[in-house]
């Protein structure tokens, strides 16, 4: 082999890299387990069925949002409950969902992903305290 | 002098019907599509009255009561809560001097009459054909068909401030950092802005879907903010146009703004 | 032909160093923007584009010197420009690449720009300043290269590349119009509002970029074997001398309309930028100098004895291409919002953060310029000495084999 004796320490480093992910999980105590998200105490039901709701609620916060800002149609009527809803991440969502930390958190943390909602819209209960 | 060909005759025919188009074509290119110009039923405006205003030259009453309503920050306030980083300042409402306000009226001493020294409550004029709708790359900002209202979408917005450099009356603002952390006291009914985005008056098209009027009308104790569609009869705006000379502002650049000033 | 960027002594090497320093600086300011907001440049309410928006303007209008070159040589076979038309061509793509960097920088919310093509907006001439500039550098990217490749290849260039080269040439003029456009539409902007601002961009786009390609190309002349021979040089040098005595009639023409009609906005910012107004006259000396450098080289450059002198010749084009920065890279934005709607004035200037973003736009500029003109001229050069070229070529090939003999050892 031409240039062994880079490819060979090249490979182990790259190798090395690659692995560290795995490493660190197993240092750090295993692989993480699956959230459990809070659910509030005094309400039991979402605006959808909670199998609905957990995978579709980014896309009904997105058409929320079009239908709000865009388009001045602030009611939604659910298609599982029949009950209407005023459209609203703050003043609906968070009414009930009043712990950011323990419910919308748990899971984006998880799932490594980071909504920006939070720059501009505030959790009332994080502002009051 | 040398014969048109056909050939060369045609093609000249041609580029004459281009040209001779090409200036519908600009017209349709700078006209806001979504505007129904005469058959809109609701066109909210606010009308003015400055002497009305003049009454108490330290009242803040309209401009504390938008700017505490939607979260408007306050970098550097003085002791009057007046904001001194003017370079940052963000501005729904507030208060400027007859010359500020029409500067093409500057040199007119008589015919304003005690309009020179009354003060002028700046806002945005939600122009029937506003530039900055126009200019907006993103539609982030935009005319509400139903009623007029000059919205803007600030999940849309891309902060390229295009529209700060269209607007001539200065009414927009941008945020050049986070605002939340300046913000006095949140409204939790209300989002804050992300940096990085532009901001004005929305004619609280928030609380009019409540049926509330605007928060600085409902807040003037002088009553010399009147808010209404002018497209109706009997509202009180109408009636007061009706009567009165007002003035608006800049009006020869053809944006028709809907602020009116009253003269007295 | 990429492989010339690996063989180079030791200025290139320097060279290049110093552009990755640059490019770093400007990096480790724009995250600190990025973090911080715009509130980190000296832009402000009143002044609500600054440095970025103008250095973007400004160097849409270098990005002429592809034209300025590639039309004479191409529309009226001017035959002595056939060894520049490709840098012309390069200096445009590295030009339009600082270009779309600069307004990239200047959002508050870069993360959203393709909001622009996701939401066309056909009423917005912004819209149509991307599809220009994007066209435009994709346009001379390819032609740059065909050329290049072609004539590495000692072949002539394949006949789909003519079409291309004809429809560059009323492309370059749509940028200058389309981006003189983004000002001249907005009402309440008395110094932009006129319809000579699109000539005048022609005019000082045909002044600017040319003289930087001539003044780029006596550098070469100097470090490397590349000449593209000084008579095609002075000849360019005419075709600066005359844009910008038309760009300068033009400036004249706007004080003219302001100052005799006496109407107030169309004084008020020139009042600004020449005179000072109410107390405020920060850029009175930038403007001054700018007219002095402009008016004093076009002057000179009338004087054959300057162009037949390399110095002064190079001094003269330095002076027209500083002289069209000031008055577009500085005067004509800042102009424009001073005074604001509101008749006040608030004063800008560019920050340190600011400065440093700026910096880096130029470094990866000047980054793509370097690695684009490395090849050319490596290409020339391995022309111009057939035998050098193959004993470097022979040398490469033989690489192997002496490793092998050492390994052996």
């Amino acid at each position: 082999m031409y240039d062994g004796k880079y490819i060979v320490p090249g490979l182990l480093i790259f190798l090395a890299v690659f692995f560290i992910p795995t490493a660190y999980t197993y240092a750090t105590g295993g692989p993480s387990q699956p959230p459990k998200p809070a659910l509030p105490a005094n309400e039991t039901q979402c605006v959808e069925s909670k199998d609905w709701m957990r995978d579709n609620h980014m896309q009904l916060l997105v058409q929320w949002r079009e239908d709000v800002v865009r388009n001045n149609d602030r009611t939604y009527t659910s298609f599982t409950y029949n009950k209407q809803y005023k459209k609203s991440l703050t003043n609906t969502c968070l009414k009930c969902h009043d712990n950011k930390q323990d419910f919308c958190d748990s899971c984006h943390t998880y799932a490594g992903v980071s909504p920006n909602c939070w720059d501009c819209h505030n959790v009332p209960k994080e502002v009051s305290s | 002098m040398r014969r048109l060909s056909r050939r060369q005759f045609l093609s000249i025919g041609g580029l004459v019907v281009v040209g001779a188009s090409a200036s519908q074509v600009m017209s349709a290119l700078a006209r806001d599509e979504k505007a129904p110009v005469a058959t809109a039923t609701i066109r909210y405006a606010m009308v003015i009255d400055p002497a009305k205003c003049a009454q108490d030259p330290t009242c803040r009453d309209c401009i504390d009561a938008c700017h505490k309503i939607h979260n408007v920050p306050l970098f550097a306030p003085n002791a009057q809560g007046e904001e001194t980083d003017k370079a940052h300042e963000i501005k729904w409402i507030w208060k400027a001097t007859f010359e500020e306000a029409f500067d093409e009226q500057e040199g007119d001493n008589y015919a304003t009459g005690g309009m020179k020294e009354q003060p002028m409550m700046l806002l945005c004029n939600h122009c029937d054909n506003p530039p900055c709708v126009r200019v907006c790359p993103t539609q982030a900002t935009w005319k509400r068909a139903s009623d007029g209202i000059v919205m803007m979408d600030f999940h849309r917005c891309i902060g390229c401030r295009f529209c700060m450099s269209g607007c001539p009356y200065g009414s927009r603002s941008f945020n050049f950092r986070d605002p939340r952390p300046f913000v006095q006291e949140i409204n939790t009914s209300f989002p804050t802005r992300t940096k990085g985005v532009v901001e004005k008056c929305n004619f609280c098209e928030e609380r009019l879907a409540q049926g509330q009027p605007p928060a600085c009308v409902e807040a003037c104790r002088q009553k010399a903010l009147v808010f209404g569609n002018l497209e109706d009869p009997n509202s009180e705006a109408h009636k007061i146009l009706a009567e009165r000379l007002a003035l608006r502002r800049k009006e020869h650049l053809g944006t028709r703004p809907q602020a009116y000033y009253i003269t007295s | 032909m990429i492989d010339h960027l690996l063989h180079g002594g030791p200025r290139y090497w320097a060279w290049l160093a110093f552009l990755c320093v640059v490019i770093a600086i400007g990096f480790g300011c724009y995250y600190y923007q990025l973090d911080y907001g715009l509130g980190v440049t000296g832009m402000s309410r009143d002044v609500s584009w600054g440095f970025y928006i103008a250095q973007f303007t400004f160097l849409v209008g270098v990005a002429a010197s592809g034209v300025m070159v590639v039309l004479p040589y191409y529309l009226h076979h001017y035959k002595m420009f056939g060894k520049i038309t490709i840098m012309g061509e390069f200096l445009a793509v590295a030009a339009v690449t600082m270009c779309v960097l600069f307004v990239v920088v200047d959002l508050g919310q870069p993360s959203r720009v393709l909001n622009v093509l996701l939401y066309p907006t056909l009423n917005s001439v912004m819209f149509y300043d991307i599809i220009v500039l994007s066209g435009y550098l994709l346009i001379n990217i390819v032609v740059g290269w065909t050329m290049l490749t072609a004539e590495s290849n000692e072949l002539p260039p394949p006949a789909w590349v003519k079409p291309l080269i004809y429809i560059s040439i009323p492309w370059a003029i749509s940028i200058h119009t389309v981006t003189a456009f983004l000002y001249s539409g907005l009402p309440g902007r008395d110094y932009w509002l006129t319809a000579i601002m699109a000539p005048r961009f022609l005019a000082s786009a045909f002044a600017s970029g040319p003289a930087l390609l001539i003044l780029i190309a006596l550098i070469l002349r100097r470090v490397t074997s590349f000449d593209p021979g000084l008579p095609a040089l002075r000849k360019i040098g005419t075709i600066v001398t005359y844009a910008m005595i038309v760009n300068i009639f033009f400036v004249l023409m706007e004080f003219f309309t302001g100052f005799y009609s006496q109407a107030p906005g169309h004084m008020a910012s020139l009042q600004y930028l020449f005179f000072g107004l109410d107390g405020y006259g920060r850029l009175v000396p930038f403007m001054w100098l700018a007219a002095v450098l402009g008016i004093g080289a076009v002057i000179a450059l009338l004087f054959q004895r300057v162009k037949q002198d390399e110095r002064l010749f190079a001094l003269a084009l330095g002076a027209i291409f500083v002289a069209t920065w000031i008055d577009k890279g500085l005067g004509l934005i800042v102009g424009g919002f001073t005074p604001n709607p509101l008749g006040d004035i608030t004063e800008y200037a560019p920050t340190l953060p600011e400065l440093g973003v700026t910096l880096g736009v130029y470094g990866i500029g000047f980054l793509v310029l370097t690695v684009l003109y490395k090849i050319t001229v490596g290409v020339r050069e391995a022309q111009l000495s057939p035998e050098t070229a193959q004993q470097a070529a022979t040398a490469e090939q033989a690489s192997p084999e002496q490793l092998v003999a050492e390994a052996a050892h």
